[in-house]
């Protein structure tokens, strides 16, 4: 018990002293960086809207477009950079997880096809499919459930 | 008359000298405050390979051979070689010895290996089993980022209180050989734990190794703190610093005025944005080699205290929710 | 105005990410599935669809667009198929994101060399 006190003692303590970023400035960059990139994808909807194009399509090729500029952006080492800057603003949007495969994939690729790309292409994206199916899965239950006893 | 000091300590009389160094370095930090001093600062952090790995390779054994050119050693008179790097199963430093085709020890000691690398080769030595010993260590930012953290191309953003894994490799050259710096004295150092579990913030992680291995080093040697003209902790940064200041002076012991790291002298913070400072094996080690070194030989600095800080994790570990403990092992320079 | 909307509104999430990537020990893998999670739940309580049409590409492009569109999979294929519904409906209605990053991914890994980062 002793040490446990201690150890939250210490963690407490170096808390106190790790510098974190100013919450203001860092804020202020993600949510420049992140509506850009929204506002981008805006253009996008519209621009395939006035085509003629369902919603859905239109979504599909937002989120393709951005998904391809997000992996020659990573490519070409700028999308690192951008997110050196604007932090969350380049996690959050659809191009982070873009980048989070592309990554992976350029640089495992001296491991091999399969055992290096093949297997790691999705060591940091992974999560994010594998939960957001899951989640889904789950109210999917619910709300079958709920169609079954009339709530829905 | 070598003799084991204290609990964790040996003192060397006729001691093992170091003999010579090597030192190889990456294009950030030929680009950093120390640049001018490395034997070698690459532009290429591939060192003309196919792979990270293979590139932290060719350093250590482009960082043994230059210590053995700048002692006029040939590879077959060494006896040992001792070292160590951050990867998985020490491949980087395997593939670096073959070619020197030298009788080899690997070792891990995380960012302390310098330390341990350094320590071995001083026992072996004094205890006569080989006139010349090679200790050897390296790190590199591409390679240690991919298996501990990121692939490079991943978008992240570092925390403030992150450290920057240093592209380099130093290797000593010691032995019997009379030469102007003698290792006059060790302290092995124990696992330290207070239970941290934040691998962004390595200076916090190690601090207390740093603590504990100065305190038994002063304490077997029967020294205070003012004995040393410089207390060099390999990589605890900017954060661990402050940390280690923290927890000595709760101990008595004040080392504002004679204290350095490797970590914070070896990149610009501000110009380079390294936030924390630098880390990985690397840091102490060439940090030692070009630039301690030459103090030591011109007599500026009489004798310090080098103390390599090592966090001793695994991406396993990490993610099975251990902790993640320090470890610092201290070696007595002087100049002779 | 709506591109106005779709600015703030995504600049918004993203500051708001910001923050628990700074204060917080998350690391940004966590931040991602907790935003593609809060998609499918804001998905499931039907918040998200007045926020898509007040906002647009502002909820769409983040990740919370993405968990919406697992969800709202999943409810059609319910809606159509019964029970089996909830194994057909997600990863198909994901496709296209992750076809496209897994397929575009793997084609700059032709072209592209890792590069250290500076």
């Amino acid at each position: 018990m002793k040490q446990q006190e201690k150890e939250k003692e210490y963690e407490a303590y170096v808390k106190e002293k790790t510098p974190v970023r100013k919450p203001g400035p860092a804020m202020a960059k993600a949510f420049v960086t992140g509506g850009i990139i929204c506002t981008i994808g805006q253009a996008i909807l519209n621009a395939c809207e006035k085509a003629g194009m369902s919603k859905d399509i239109s979504a599909s090729w937002c989120s393709l477009i951005l998904i391809l500029a997000s992996v020659v952006l990573t490519g070409f080492g700028i999308y690192p950079k951008i997110a050196n800057w604007g932090g969350a603003g380049a996690l959050v949007p659809i191009t982070g997880f873009a980048n989070s495969v592309a990554a992976p994939a350029i640089e495992y690729k001296k491991e091999g096809q399969v055992f290096g790309i093949g297997c790691k292409i999705f060591t940091i994206a992974g999560p994010v499919i594998l939960y957001g199916v899951f989640t889904s899965w789950v109210l999917g239950l619910l709300y079958w459930i709920g169609t079954l006893i009339g709530i829905v | 008359m070598n003799a084991i000091k204290g609990t964790q300590s040996i003192a060397f009389s006729e001691s093992p000298y170091l003999v010579s160094a090597g030192s190889v370095a990456g294009k950030k930090e030929g680009e950093g405050p120390l640049g001018k001093y490395f034997d070698i600062a690459s532009e290429d952090d591939l060192f003309g390979e196919k792979t990270w790995e293979l590139a932290e390779g060719t350093m250590q054994k482009l960082a043994c051979m230059l210590a053995l050119k700048n002692a006029g050693v040939q590879p077959e008179e060494v006896r040992y070689l001792f070292g160590g790097d951050l990867l998985r199963q020490g491949i980087a430093t395997s593939m670096g010895a073959e070619e020197l085709q030298i009788p080899v020890f690997g070792l891990f000691g995380a960012c302390s290996t310098s330390g341990e690398a350094l320590a071995l080769a001083a026992m072996t030595v004094a205890a006569g089993y080989g006139d010349l010993v090679l200790a050897a260590t390296s790190s590199h930012f591409g390679s240690a980022e991919k298996e501990f953290r990121f692939p490079l191309g991943y978008a992240n953003q570092r925390p403030l209180s992150s450290t920057w894994t240093v592209t380099g490799s130093g290797a000593f050259l010691v032995g019997k050989k009379k030469s102007r710096v003698r290792i006059s004295g060790v302290t092995i150092g124990k696992i330290v734990d207070y239970g941290l579990k934040d691998s962004q913030n390595m200076g916090a992680c190690m601090a207390p190794a740093a603590c504990d291995t100065i305190l038994q080093n002063l304490m077997d040697f029967g020294r205070d703190e003012k004995d040393y003209d410089r207390i060099i902790t390999g990589d605890l940064g900017y954060v661990g610093q402050s940390i280690l200041f923290d927890l000595l002076r709760k101990k008595g012991l004040d080392i504002k005025e004679n204290h350095m790291d490797c970590g914070m002298t070896i990149f610009d913070q501000q110009t380079q944005h390294t936030n924390s400072g630098g880390s990985g094996c690397g840091c102490a080690a060439i940090t030692l080699a070009a630039y301690i070194m030459p103090q030591l030989i011109s007599g500026e600095w009489k004798r310090i205290l080098f103390v390599p800080t090592g966090a001793l994790m695994s991406t396993v570990s990490f993610n099975e929710g251990e902790s993640v403990p320090g470890i610092a092992h201290g070696i007595v320079l002087e100049h002779c | 105005m709506d591109y106005i909307n779709a600015f703030w509104v995504g600049g918004l999430i993203c500051a708001l990410a910001q923050i628990l990537l700074d204060r917080t020990k998350m690391m940004p893998g966590r931040v991602m599935v907790s935003l593609v999670v809060l998609g499918c739940i804001l998905g499931f309580v039907q918040i998200f669809k007045p926020l898509q049409e007040y906002a647009g590409a502002g909820v769409s492009v983040p990740l919370l667009g993405f968990g919406n569109t697992l969800w709202n999979g999943v409810k059609e294929a319910v809606d159509k198929e019964g029970f089996i519904g909830i194994f057909l409906g997600g990863f198909k209605a994901g496709a296209a994101g992750i076809s496209g990053a897994l397929i575009f991914g793997y084609i700059a890994s032709w072209i592209f060399e890792p590069k250290m980062k500076e």
